[in-house]
């Protein structure tokens, strides 16, 4: 069916269609309708979920680890602060191998308070064992939510995802919705460590480091087998539903000597961005990084690259320049761009690649080159 | 006479400490509550008593969870079981620390939902695990590693905490009285909502006490009046047979505190403060039971 919708409101239409056994929900901004949308579902009859307005995010994600555990679909949203509070659960739901989808609405960390988009909070979560896919339209924000049940829920994979949607940006704008019947494609849940009252175990219990490094490396495996899993989850969507999405969504790169990458709806505005510079006869492409978690291998050789960050790690630089450095051995051009929400136009795109100068950092909106 | 089932659920040789108050708790609030139960349970003694994995000395699932968290995944698991139409008892099983200190909002927000289950909190008043710091729930004068000069402050009262929240039931109990404890467990799970019991587990390492002594001080600590034992069910409140014995013939209040290292070199002041608080709980308490407040 097509619709118009903002980006929370595809969300919650793609919770209402994979049907959870339970949600946890907590407000904050800009997150918010999201959760407000899926208790509209609930009242009206029109999702059997159990709903559970928890008293914070912490609880958000511990109640969704004791009912995914009991082999239940679940799913909670968050943002921001409120994915920082949860984070010891965010770690907890990986490592317990639950295959919970969090919806995170992108937006920067205090002080001062400051609600606009940023991808920090995302990226504070890199090393808890979530795969993080980023999200740059409506319709995507849908679709990446739905698949996102299949490939956290796949016996390969075993491990929470993360949909990441841009504040504001993507959040609160109105675009087309397609919606689907999910049908068959998501079939129900299957946890093969459920909890069973008649073959107790132990969950979670006091590990030594020999048993403890073996889990360690069973989430690394997953993550190593995640790729072809969710190429494969990717490819029958496609064919289902009729929309393809990949690792990365590249415009206009097969002939490109200089290709922007940037996540989510940075993403989608560099290719405006691309279409000027091609114009002025720069062979310019844009390669928006979709998964960000597990990391996909790229081929970038023989191409200039300009890396645009919503995030900083300080003392340190980019954390998607410096994740691209070490996994393809380029050296792009660093740009900082759109902290706190700072408005990025496609036109300060194009100019980003006119100044790019490799292996150099960008303070868009400070003061320049440093 | 109640029949206390013979079944084990908790097998031996577990980690406990010798002469454990906690682990007692654990043996009959198991046995009340049966084959069909999922026992949450955050950081806390607990969290080593069962063993070390592969091994487990419980033979129910047992889901471990952070140490703030186990009355928000309690919560979850028992929408999900009751969603899926299994009556499976959920019992959060948590220490002092984690239901006075760090688990207290979470505990707070899954009685405010009424979420059915059962949160018991085994209380050896302090953070037991990790070698005996103070928590909120540490009584005046007592010493702990984090208090070696005696706390300063008084005991947090979880129970008043917990009854602002209206509770279908909600009890006290010590280790020293398997039967009574038995009886209140079977009798919360019989319940729908929030149910909430809260024992007093002497720890003889943390207290300073002989191992052989556990039970003798856990009587001792209800015949002195120091612990009351009562259950409120639907707002209405009963005194419990061995605290309505101890209220006709209390036995001194230095008899339970002088047989405990940490309470050792307590001011003469504090022990009058305990023996005030000891002594309004159970006017506050009685006045409640015989309808006059």
């Amino acid at each position: 069916m097509l619709t118009l919708a903002t980006g929370n409101k595809a969300v919650a239409a793609a919770v209402k269609e994979a049907r959870p056994l339970v949600i946890a929900a907590y407000p904050i901004t800009p997150q918010t309708e999201i959760v407000e949308q899926i208790a509209e579902y609930v009242a009206a009859g029109e999702l059997s979920s159990q709903y559970i307005p928890v008293e914070s995010e912490h609880s958000a994600m511990a109640a969704c680890i004791g009912a995914s555990v009991t082999g239940g679909r679940t799913f909670t949203a968050t943002s921001s602060h409120g994915l920082l509070y949860m984070h010891e659960m965010v770690h907890w739901a990986a490592g317990a191998r639950l295959p919970i989808v969090m919806a995170n609405v992108n937006r920067s960390v205090g002080p001062g308070w400051n609600v606009w988009a940023e991808h920090t909070d995302a990226f504070s979560q890199r090393d808890t064992g979530w795969l993080q896919v980023f999200v740059s339209t409506v319709q995507e924000a849908y679709d990446a939510t739905l698949m996102a049940f299949k490939i956290a829920e796949h016996e390969g994979v075993l491990l929470p995802v993360m949909v990441n949607l841009d504040g504001f940006t993507l959040s609160h704008i109105m675009q087309s919705l397609e919606t689907v019947e999910i049908g068959d494609f998501l079939p129900p849940m299957h946890l093969p460590h459920a909890i069973d009252v008649e073959q107790p175990c132990a969950y979670g219990p006091l590990t030594g480091p020999a048993d403890y490094f073996k889990f360690r490396w069973d989430i690394e495996r997953s993550m190593r087998d995640a790729p072809g899993v969710i190429a494969e989850v990717e490819r029958e969507f496609g064919e289902r539903f009729g929309r393809r999405y990949g690792p990365t969504e590249d415009y206009r790169c097969e002939d490109a000597d200089i290709l922007v990458i940037a996540l989510g709806t940075l993403g989608k505005e560099a290719e405006v961005a691309v279409d000027l510079l091609r114009a002025e006869g720069v062979k310019a492409g844009s390669m928006r990084l979709r998964w960000f978690r597990p990391f996909p291998d790229l081929d970038l050789r023989g191409r200039d690259v300009v890396v645009i960050d919503r995030d900083y790690s300080f003392g340190f630089g980019g954390v998607l320049a410096h994740s691209i450095r070490s996994k393809t051995g380029v050296e792009p051009f660093s740009v900082i761009a759109g902290l706190g929400g700072q408005e990025v136009t496609y036109d300060d795109i194009a100019d980003f690649v006119r100044m790019h100068t490799p292996g150099t950092e960008y303070w868009f909106g400070v003061n320049g080159h440093v | 006479m109640t029949e206390i089932r013979k079944e084990e659920f908790i097998l031996k040789c577990t980690s406990a400490c010798a002469g454990c108050g906690g682990s007692l708790c654990l043996r009959y609030v198991l046995k009340a509550a049966g084959p069909d139960t999922v026992l949450v349970v955050p950081a806390c003694c607990t969290s080593v008593i069962q063993g070390i994995y592969p091994a487990t000395a419980v033979n129910i699932p047992v889901y471990n969870i952070a140490f703030a968290a186990a009355a928000a995944c309690a919560s979850g698991m028992s929408s999900a079981f009751r969603a899926l139409g299994r009556k499976t008892n959920v019992i959060a099983y948590a220490g002092d620390g984690g239901t006075v200190d760090i688990g207290i909002q979470a505990l707070s927000g899954a009685f405010e939902r009424g979420t059915d289950f059962l949160y018991i909190c085994y209380d050896n008043e302090a953070y037991g695990n990790t070698g005996m710091q103070r928590s909120g729930a540490t009584p005046l004068g007592a010493r702990t590693t984090t208090t070696p000069g005696g706390k300063p402050t008084t005991k947090k009262d979880l129970d008043r905490i917990v009854e602002a929240h209206d509770p279908p039931y909600m009890a006290t109990a010590c280790s020293a009285y398997p039967l009574d404890l038995y009886k209140k467990v079977k009798r919360a799970l019989g319940i729908p909502g929030p149910k909430f019991i809260h024992i007093l587990a002497p720890c003889p390492p943390g207290w300073r006490f002989p191992a052989e002594q556990t039970v003798e001080m856990g009587k001792l600590a209800v015949k002195s009046g120091m612990w009351v034992l009562y259950e409120r069910e639907y707002g209405s409140l009963t005194i419990s047979a061995p605290s309505k014995a101890a209220m006709r013939k209390p036995v001194p209040l230095e008899e339970y505190i002088r047989r405990q290292g940490r309470f050792r070199g307590i001011t003469d002041a504090a022990l009058t403060e305990l023996r005030h608080q000891a002594d309004l709980n159970l006017r506050r308490l009685t006045r409640e039971a015989e309808g006059i407040c």
